[in-house]
């Protein structure tokens, strides 16, 4: 039995200690919105935060998660959708396909959490993940919205 | 068992009805699901269709049908908008769903072709899709009209809301759809189509309809489907193409734990069945196969580059293109110029792996899936399946991710002959991305030779343009070939018609392939063969415009006196692009532009190029003309996602063969454009209007050529082989 403390709620799940966190997430506790992309770290469609690090799941062994790590997926990036970058991702229309957003967003989030107002270098540097429909500009644009909108909010 | 929805009364109802339990069943959380629980009960009941297109329930919330695939172009909401256009109701209010193909079959094609490939969805269904619209709006009108007892013609429409301004009566969409469904429908002949100069929602920079749940996770890909008592498959289909299993030991992998079955599927895969699909995965790597590889495990990708070149040269070959006398405008020519292009194997690899979910029973079938085409998936879940089409059932899901992949189907037949080994019990079939990779339908293999007979005046007076290589439809299509000949590898290049149309005004002129099939399954990959048809014309343009010692501009637009359209778009990137006006420091421009999908598009791209070789592309100018723009700001996302692809793949992207299989297997040896690499892109959507052209796929072809001719710009060098990461830039 491994306990995991996952978008503020603990859950124990019972599985072979090196299924990645991933499969965990999706097939134990049910929630899909993280995506199986590669399963090597290299597209990052898996993308969740760990204790507020980007971290690429599909390659991360359940049991090096330790049951006081907090780790937040899609589905608790916020309630409602009302993360500024989901409102931006939504007023900028991001998406195309939208299977890599989840994994998108979650590094998004993690950039901006860390540097609240990062230059485009910074966030071409920091945003690896893969999307094969083509939106990294919208998804440029969509970051700089979110950081603007926050710095409004002060 | 209970998984297949219940049947009811009305084909259409069917379809909504299995929806409505689809959408009950993956809102319980698998954790909670025990093996044959009972599937929810009926779905609560709907509104009778105004027509195939439009159903109006009672709150006002108009549903409209999409026979084609959503899977990122946007066409969803694009399709929504010429029927809501026509049918005068609030957008605000609209929704969409999919109807099923089996009713398709089942209703006469009500809904026509569900294929959603060729940049097609818009341009080949917005005329009957704007007269559903405009049918169920007569159909509503009529049917107030005769509630009120006054003359139709009285009657006014604003955002679903009808009017009858002599009485100052009101009412809405959604009071009178009952009645308009009883009613005869319009004859669709006679209906007359708004002029698109009058649309107040087509034509429009609309948000797209399914954007909020890409946001939240909430959007369910076939890949997250869950159902009651479903079980998870993993699949190794043999590496070598054309190879089969001679037999298996599973003994090590049934002892895994969850793990339910390990069968072998068709005759060239084995796949695990377990619990949760990471154990099926995990299991799959411990049965023991013995492959019979046949011939192709000894094909390299050696063989197959020689096969090619041999075909260069080859005496006979397919004609797709012809103009006067090549042969004797050639030998008079006062200069020649030749030059060798070669493009590469690739897979789509789209984001979602290939998955479906099927359950079969003694009397029916039902699958789940992302497909591009939803008649071909019914089509071979029958096949496998072994019953009739009719007892079939298909329900489409968004894809993540298309790129001319799904419409191959492939994955629907293993997952119903998977299914079909275990009675019902529901199975999701998803493909490790290894398997992905190495069951691709890829890009097919070409090379060319181009060979230019330039006057005294520096004129192309002859043109010879050779394609070697492979047949995509002779692949998959055979049926297709006209005498032998693929018309499909002439993109770009073609004599006539009204997609692919060659633009330039050569004289004397030969098009031909020599067709060289391989042993690789191939399939059409966004763009198709434009996508090198485009990089070998507009790169060697650009190489005879040099030879000729003219500006590559000058050189194209004198080319391009028969081709206005094209010539326009050309023009626009010139000039906000910059061409011909100081780059800054270090910046060089290349150009591209082409007839493609019935929309012209073209490129200005600016590079630079370091002393060590390294590519940066900072900026890339686009213009579509597409005819008719049915939302700008869609088009917009696709002209700047086809550079990502299209970049992905000049830089990057190729399959090579080795023992008759590929070697690439994941996106570590196949790399994908990043955004650290992503230009800004500068989007002109120009429409003309007059005929209907694609977006998804035509500005893909322009990527490569117009960075291409940039570098030559930048360094002197031209990379006639692609991906370009193999060339040496350092200058």
């Amino acid at each position: 039995m491994t306990k995991l403390n996952v978008n503020g709620r603990v859950h124990d799940v019972q599985v072979d200690p090196d299924t990645p966190l991933l499969w965990v997430i999706r097939e134990q506790l049910g929630m899909t919105g993280t995506k199986y992309g590669c399963g090597i770290a290299q597209c990052g469609a898996c993308t969740v935060q760990i204790d507020g690090q980007a971290v690429r799941s599909c390659a991360l062994p359940v049991s090096s998660v330790q049951p006081n790590q907090k780790i937040t997926t899609i589905e608790g990036l916020s309630p409602n959708s009302t993360h500024p970058l989901q409102q931006a991702w939504v007023a900028l229309d991001v998406p195309q396909c939208g299977y890599c957003q989840s994994g998108m967003l979650m590094a998004a989030a993690t950039l901006l959490a860390s540097n609240p107002k990062p230059t485009e270098a910074e966030i071409r540097e920091n945003i690896t993940n893969i999307c094969r429909c083509g939106t990294y500009n919208r998804v440029m644009a969509g970051i700089k919205r979110a950081a603007d909108a926050n710095a409004r909010r002060g | 068992m209970t998984h297949i929805s219940t049947p009811s009364r009305r084909g259409f109802l069917k379809a909504s009805a299995a929806l409505g339990a689809f959408t009950l069943a993956i809102q319980a959380p698998f954790i909670d699901e025990a093996a044959g629980q009972s599937a929810p009960a009926a779905a609560p009941a709907i509104p009778p269709e105004v027509n195939a297109w439009v159903v109006v329930k009672a709150d006002d919330t108009v549903v409209i049908r999409i026979a084609r695939s959503e899977m990122g172009q946007g066409t969803l909401t694009g399709l929504a908008q010429l029927v809501a256009e026509e049918l005068d109701c609030d957008w605000a209010k609209v929704t969409t769903e999919y109807p099923s193909p089996t009713d398709n079959l089942r209703r006469n094609r009500v809904w026509g072709d569900m294929s959603t490939g060729g940049s097609r969805g818009i341009r080949a269904s917005h005329d009957y899709v704007r007269k559903g619209g405009a049918a169920a709006k007569i159909m509503l009108v009529q049917a107030a009209a005769e509630g009120w007892k006054v003359p139709a013609a009285e009657l006014t429409v604003s955002k679903g809301t009808i009017t009858h301004a002599k009485t100052n009566r009101r009412i809405t969409y959604g009071k009178v759809a009952a009645a308009a469904a009883r009613l005869t429908p319009p004859d669709a002949a006679g209906i007359a189509l708004k002029d698109p100069k009058d649309w107040k929602i087509a034509g429009k920079p609309l948000p797209r309809l399914d954007t909020r749940d890409k946001v939240n996770g909430r959007q369910v890909y076939g890949a997250d489907l869950k159902l009651p008592g479903m079980l998870n498959a993993a699949i190794k289909d043999c590496p070598v193409f054309g190879g089969k299993v001679r037999g298996f030991n599973a003994a090590a992998a049934m002892a895994k734990p969850g793990v339910k079955h390990v069968f072998q599927v068709g005759e060239s895969a084995v796949a695990v069945v377990a619990q949760t699909w990471w154990q099926a995965k995990t299991a799959l790597e411990a049965v023991q196969i013995d492959w019979d590889e046949g011939p192709n495990a000894r094909i390299q990708q050696a063989d197959i580059d020689a096969m090619l070149t041999e075909g260069l040269t080859a005496t006979q070959a397919y004609i797709g293109n012809k103009a006067g006398d090549m042969a004797g405008a050639m030998e008079k020519a006062v200069k020649k110029v030749e030059a060798t292009y070669s493009f590469p194997f690739q897979n789509h690899a789209t984001m979602e792996p290939m998955n479906a979910t099927a359950v079969w029973t003694a009397d029916k079938c039902e699958v789940w899936c992302p497909t591009q085409n939803g008649d071909a998936a019914l089509a071979a879940a029958a096949a496998a399946s072994g019953h009739r089409a009719q007892v079939c059932e298909i329900h489409k899901i968004h894809l993540g991710g298309g790129f001319g992949r799904r419409g191959w189907h492939d994955y629907v037949t293993q997952a119903v002959q998977i299914a079909k080994q275990m009675p019902g019990v529901p199975v999701k079939l998803l493909w490790s991305r290894e398997e992905d990779m190495l069951h691709g339908r890829f890009h097919p293999i070409t090379q060319c030779r181009l060979t230019a007979g330039l006057d005294a005046d520096g004129k192309v007076d002859a043109m010879h343009v050779r394609i070697s290589g492979q047949s995509i439809v002779a692949g998959i299509a055979p049926n297709l070939l006209e005498n032998g000949l693929d018309s499909r590898v002439f993109q770009g290049m073609a004599q006539g018609g009204n997609e692919f149309t060659f633009g330039y005004g050569v004289p004397n002129l030969l098009i031909d392939h020599a067709m060289r099939n391989t042993h690789v399954p191939p399939g059409f990959w966004r763009g198709v063969n434009l996508n090198q048809n485009a990089v070998y014309m507009e790169c060697f343009i650009d190489e005879v415009a040099h030879a000729a010692g003219k500006d590559p501009l000058e050189f194209r637009r004198a080319l391009l006196a028969r081709a206005p359209k094209q010539l326009a778009v050309l023009n626009a990137v010139a000039d906000k692009g910059g061409w011909g006006k100081p780059a800054p420091a270090g910046h060089h421009r290349g150009l591209a532009a082409i007839m493609g999908y019935g929309s012209y598009v073209a490129a200005c791209a600016e590079v630079s190029v370091s002393r060590a070789g390294e590519v940066k592309v900072h900026k890339i100018t686009a213009a579509t003309d597409p005819g008719h723009a049915v939302n700008p700001q869609q088009i917009a996302a696709q002209v700047e996602g086809s550079f990502v692809y299209g970049l992905g793949a000049a830089f990057y992207q190729e399959c090579t063969v080795k023992n008759g299989h590929m070697e690439q297997e994941n996106f570590d040896t196949y790399q994908a454009l990043r955004m650290d690499e992503m230009p800004a892109v500068e989007s002109i959507v120009m429409p003309s209007g007059g005929f209907w052209g694609g977006v998804g796929e035509p500005t893909i072809a322009v990527a490569a050529p117009a960075v291409l001719n940039a570098i030559f710009a930048a360094t002197g060098k031209r990379v006639r082989r692609l991906p370009l990461r193999h060339a040496d830039l350092k200058h």
